[in-house]
């Protein structure tokens, strides 16, 4: 085995025996698609926008990834409070394994998350196009990949449990609200719109809406473009704040 | 190539440390020749945890230099890696998994020969193998620090860094465990480096010794020249003697203070 192997497996143990965090990452978008699929899908199918469900079940796949990578990646906050991060700077491999192990681990968890999220979609009268499945992976990944690492990077620069709660009120919240992963964008007002066009996941949830059968903003190439390029800045970024680090 | 021949395992030289207006680590120098075993004593918050960090790659000094086997800590980290290995005086196992992931874990990050072999006989070693499978939260305080150790034990490093490695265990697992670290040392030249506030440690094993307090180098020799110097019978008086009978006052900021407390958990 391999550094980036065992880490890689480290970060999936910890997600399979944290019983609170599968539990919760299972409930909390189940209880997001019925309280909002029933609770709008009649106003949505009234104004003449089609089936709700189509158009939420992506979005709340696309939350899902972004909590559960989001958290993996700021782990490392923990992992420095308690202590176990000194014991891989220390080692006699390089802090680009390090970070690829556990963002690949990260970014991991995150994809088996979508998965589960996707089939309780399914449950709940979710019916995608299945022809794209392929491409809605690639999305999925690359959501995976880009929140893993940009948590990360966050987390990389922090070196307080304090920051924690700032993250996920200042950041997590607003990414998740602003991607339009529970209302098309089309509609809001301008100011609105353009800042909705500078998060990421605007586009992962548009490359997975577009590949499950619900119509895309910007077409699958924008969305594959623009969520790539920043995926590649943020591995690159987050690799070099990680490397930095001091404890 | 490298015609010279590297005889120091360690080199320090002018090395300080300022956190904010605190100066944990003032101009220090000192050598640790290859094979030696070096104690590095002091009062709480002398300043040992923090010269450790930079002499590991972990901390970027203010100021000054660290040669470790002849590599620069600053340029050469990753060199410097290859030659040491370190027991941390705060927990570093992940509480997740289990005593024989978290060996494993460190044999796949140091590619250590015959892992299974090597893991099984450290943890023989600390009396932990009937409890390999249990995840590290569940125990004692003593048995993460002898999992803490065995694992630091588990590769065969030029250097090895012990930040009070034997803080919390009873006499009998003390002696077993420096009996095994002072082997080390005879059999496989292994460079020592440690701190304890357990005088009679010190003054059993090392063959070289640095006080240090507030930052600063206050003394420095042999356990019999550091006697004579103060006059005294143990190294204990003796570093008493050196450093002033008062308790250090608590002047450790808060996440210092949490460290602590969870070292004692
Ligand atoms: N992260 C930090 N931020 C601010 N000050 C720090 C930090 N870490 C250590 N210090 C300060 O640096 C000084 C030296 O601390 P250090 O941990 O090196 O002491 P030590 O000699 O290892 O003590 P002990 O025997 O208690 O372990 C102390 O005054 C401490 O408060
Ligand atoms: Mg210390």
């Amino acid at each position: 085995m391999n550094t980036i192997t065992i880490l890689w497996l480290r970060q999936l143990k910890k997600y399979f025996r944290s019983r609170s965090r599968l539990i919760g990452s299972i409930g909390q978008p189940l209880l997001f698609l019925i309280a909002l699929g029933f609770g709008f899908g009649p106003t949505f199918q009234a104004a003449g926008e089609g089936n709700y469900m189509n158009f939420l079940a992506p979005g709340i796949i696309a939350m899902s990834i972004l909590f559960t990578a989001m958290f993996s990646g700021i782990e490392i906050i923990w992992d420095r409070q308690f202590g176990f991060l000194k014991e891989t700077l220390v080692a006699p491999v390089s802090r680009y394994e390090i970070m690829i192990g556990r963002t690949l681990g990260g970014a991991t968890i995150a994809l088996c998350q979508g998965t589960i999220v996707f089939f309780i979609a399914m449950l709940v009268g979710f019916t995608p196009n299945l022809v794209m499945l392929p491409f809605a992976f690639v999305f999925a990944l690359l959501i995976s990949l880009f929140f893993t690492a940009f948590g990360t990077a966050i987390a990389s620069a922090l070196d307080d449990m304090q920051g924690f709660q700032l993250i996920m009120n200042f950041l997590i919240m607003p990414i998740f609200f602003l991607s339009g992963a529970l209302f098309p964008l089309k509609d809001l007002p301008e100011v609105i719109y353009y800042i909705t066009l500078i998060d990421p996941l605007t586009y992962g949830v548009d490359g997975l809406r577009g590949t499950l059968g619900a119509v895309t903003q910007f077409g699958l190439l924008t969305d594959f473009t623009v969520l790539g390029i920043a995926t590649v800045i943020t591995l690159a970024v987050g690799s070099y704040l990680f490397s930095r680090i001091q404890v | 190539m490298q015609a010279i021949p590297i005889t120091l395992a360690i080199d320090v030289l002018n090395l300080s440390k300022k956190y904010g207006d605190v100066v944990a680590v003032d101009n220090i120098s000192f050598k640790v020749k290859q094979g030696s075993v070096f104690a590095f004593l002091g009062p709480n918050g002398a300043g040992k945890s923090t010269t450790i960090k930079m002499l590991t790659t972990l901390l970027v000094p203010t100021n000054g230099t660290v040669t470790l086997n002849g590599f620069d800590v600053a340029k050469k980290s990753n060199e410097v890696r290859k030659n040491f290995g370190i027991v941390f005086q705060d927990p570093s196992l992940d509480d997740d998994l289990t005593a024989y992931e978290n060996m494993e874990l460190h044999g796949v990050l140091y590619k250590v020969d015959n892992m299974k072999e090597r893991i099984e006989q450290l943890l023989t070693f600390v009396e932990l193998w009937d409890r390999k499978n249990s995840p590290v939260k569940t125990f004692s305080g003593g048995m993460k620090r002898r999992l803490e150790i065995a694992r630091g034990l588990m590769h065969h490093p030029k250097i090895l860094f012990l930040d009070e490695p034997t803080l919390g265990l009873d006499p009998q697992t003390r002696n077993h465990i420096w009996n095994y670290i002072s082997k080390m040392n005879r059999e496989d030249g292994t460079t020592i480096f440690f701190t304890t506030h357990y005088m009679e440690e010190a003054e059993k094993v090392a063959d070289e010794i640095v006080i240090i307090d507030q930052g600063k180098i206050i003394a420095q020799g042999t356990s019999t020249e550091l006697k004579a110097k103060t006059k005294t019978n143990s190294l204990e008086d003796a570093f008493i003697d050196l450093t002033g009978h008062d308790i250090r006052p608590e002047e450790a900021p808060k996440n210092a203070r949490m460290r602590a407390w969870h070292g004692r958990r």
